[in-house]
């Protein structure tokens, strides 16, 4: 998961990296009574999981009370990159002298953790420019690497010496939460040449969630998309109107490439795992009828062992169930088709021999 | 580098050459015991089984199970290991096989944590063994050798080469080129984590220089940069053998994890542009859809002729 940078600081925090004073808020009064404890002036931060907020108005400096409530509902009501805010962060507003840069990242290639570091920071990654770039091994980082980070960025004295506290501390979190990403950007070098983290992405491998309960707290997820997890199932909630399901991760998005390329909008991304038994599909049908907007279901299944009739049960039960009445349209390989394909006859569910049919019935059929 | 068939198949004149014993561990499990029986019936040599505290059973009433690799392994000579435990127990069960004397390991489980892969693939490379995985099918020579889950119907001996991060996307991608009438001769499934034992490059090491190789076959998807050091690695090589790629996750939405751990967008970095512009760059054809992927390998292949 990806973290929010309110979520990002408190971890900074407990690892002792140096912050400005900020407060969270949910709703505008609790954001005036921290914008009384906090005192002005501040910036207001929307709270969302993506980049780019600034550019699209989501960072905004704040004076006095009167500039306070125009100012905060309007960053509560932005949506980003069809992100809506989660929060907003009060934080006190910095003199600051320069930007750098700071992240340590799992380096999926070289098998390592990797330092990349710049003296221009603030700007997004892919612009950065004169990125010193460290791989680490799977330890903390040295001193003497630190050290070496510092110089090479062109710092002296104590900038130099709070950017190599800095990395220590960022590569013991990295460590100790199992993180793919922590990123400083911008660190700013304050008046007194002493540094800070302005802001904080931080993203977990998901994967060692069950050795980090602490990190629970952090966790999002629609109602739906837990029931997915419960049922081992992967669910991401997109927003066309074409439910897509299949089995195995490549498979679905191979099924949603296809589907676009035709002119379909995919209302979900939904893989029931590598196996397809009858309950797994009737467990998929049953949380896609939770979805609004759905017009169809698109259904890419690649048996192998599995009998398609035995998926062809799970269409029938439910609609006995009147789980759904929106037409599927489906492609089952795998043994037995033609036997599955008598089976629903007659009913909402249609089954295809080729995927490429499956996609054209669908969007026709759901086209209004 | 590690000779792939010779470890899988052994050299002609060995006693064993073509029935390499594979153990697995996590036999008894409900999902190991499936695939165990598959394999056997697959025509793989599985001579032990490890689950701890079960030292002493057998499986199928044939196989005997042992409390740990280092007996299972003394007692068979076996070189060759699939896991099947959980993925919470995945890396001591590593240890284990990495520590006995392994040399290839077919590591299934998937949501095992990047740290434990990274632990075990240090380990592996002190000890001079190969791991495939986590989150792999498995690797087979078809008609020959299995030690993976994936289901037969779809393979058949051949000399294409196939190289795989999906499980399902590698039947679907085998079975169109079958029906076109192209054999595989190897298949290997590279998984879907951010961090795998065999990258696609290491996997092309294995594969490319196959005396009697027809064809490569690619298949990526979204996220990290695996195809684009492929592309950069046939491009340096020269290598001519008629080469097709196809990548899922075009339409995928950025900084969403689509369903393995490693196919994630973030920024540019992992996007499906960047890998399909690679490969353009190494004049690669990247399908469209995977039933495009035997067009365009005819394709390269009459090019050759020409």
């Amino acid at each position: 998961m990806q973290l929010l940078e309110f979520q990002a600081k408190e971890l900074f925090r407990e690892y002792g990296i140096s912050l400005l004073d900020s407060i969270s808020s949910t709703n505008i009064e609790e954001g005036r009574k921290h914008a009384k404890q906090l005192g002005y002036p501040f910036v207001i931060k929307i709270q969302v999981p993506v980049g780019g907020r600034g550019k699209a108005g989501g960072i905004q400096k704040c004076q006095n009370d009167d500039e306070f409530d125009i100012k905060y509902p309007q960053v509560m009501d932005l949506e980003i990159k069809g992100e809506k805010a989660r929060a907003i962060l009060l934080e006190k507003m910095a003199d600051i002298k320069k930007e750098l840069y700071l992240s340590i990242f799992l380096n999926r290639s070289k098998r390592c953790y990797t330092i990349i570091a710049s003296a221009d920071g603030g700007v997004e990654i892919e612009s950065v420019k004169n990125q010193i770039i460290k791989e680490i091994g799977l330890g903390h980082v040295s001193d003497e690497v630190a050290k070496e980070v510092a110089k090479e960025m062109g710092l002296e004295g104590i900038t130099a010496e709070g950017v190599v506290d800095t990395l220590k501390k960022l590569s013991k979190l990295t460590i100790e939460k199992e993180a793919e990403l922590v990123e400083i950007n911008p660190l700013a070098i304050m008046q007194d040449d002493t540094v800070m983290a302005l802001d904080g992405k931080f993203v977990t491998d998901d994967n060692a969630n069950f050795r980090h309960e602490e990190l629970q707290k952090y966790q999002e997820r629609t109602e739906i998309e837990e029931q997915a997890e419960k049922s081992g199932f992967s669910l991401i909630e997109l927003d066309g109107d074409i439910a897509v399901v299949g089995n195995g991760a490549g498979l679905v998005m191979s099924t949603l490439d296809m589907l676009s390329d035709n002119g379909g909008k995919p209302a979900c991304f939904l893989d029931v795992g590598g196996g397809a038994t009858t309950e797994s599909v009737y467990e998929a049908l049953t949380l896609i009828s939770k979805l609004n907007r759905v017009k169809g279901i698109l259904v890419n299944l690649y048996g192998g062992i599995v009998k398609t009739t035995v998926v062809a049960e799970a269409f029938l039960k439910a609609y006995e169930n009147n789980l759904i009445d929106i037409p599927v349209f489906s492609r089952l390989k795998g043994t037995e088709s033609e036997k599955a394909k008598e089976m629903l006859q007659g009913s909402k569910t249609k089954i295809f021999d080729s995927i490429e049919e499956a996609i054209n019935a669908a969007v026709m059929g759901t086209k209004k | 580098m590690t000779d792939i068939f010779e470890l899988l198949k052994g050299k002609p004149g060995d006693t064993d050459y073509e029935k390499k014993g594979v153990i697995v561990q996590g036999i008894t499990g409900s999902y190991g015991s499936i695939h165990a029986k598959q394999m056997i019936s697959y025509g793989t040599n599985v001579v032990a089984g490890v689950t701890p505290g079960k030292g002493g059973q057998k499986f199928e009433e044939t196989i005997p199970i042992y409390n740990s690799m280092q007996e299972a392994v003394d007692a068979t000579n076996a070189k060759i290991s699939i896991i099947f435990v959980p993925a919470k127990f995945f890396l001591g069960a590593a240890k284990d096989a990495l520590n006995s004397g392994i040399k290839l390991l077919v590591a299934i489980p998937e949501h095992v944590p990047i740290r434990d892969t990274m632990e075990a693939l240090d380990l592996a490379k002190q000890k001079g063994a190969i791991i495939i995985g986590p989150n792999t099918p498995g690797i087979m020579i078809p008609e020959l050798i299995k030690i993976g889950i994936m289901p037969p119907m779809p393979f058949k001996a051949g000399k294409i080469a196939v190289l795989s991060k999906s499980g399902t996307l590698l039947y679907e991608i085998s079975d169109a080129l079958t029906n076109a009438g192209f054999g595989q001769s190897i298949t290997i499934g590279i998984g879907g984590d951010p961090v795998n034992g065999t990258r696609l490059i290491d996997a092309f090491e294995m594969v490319k220089d196959i005396s009697d190789l027809e064809g490569l076959v690619i298949v990526g998807e979204i996220g990290g940069d695996s195809e684009e050091m492929l592309a950069q690695k046939i491009m340096d090589l020269g290598f001519n053998k008629p080469t097709v790629a196809y990548i899922a996750g075009r339409a995928a939405p950025k900084e969403k994890r689509m369903g393995h751990a490693g196919a994630i967008v973030m920024g540019t970095y992992g996007s499906a542009e960047s890998k399909v512009s690679m490969f353009n760059k190494a004049n690669i054809p990247v399908a469209k859809r995977p039933a495009e992927v035997p067009v365009l390998l005819a394709g390269k292949m009459e090019n050759r002729l020409e």
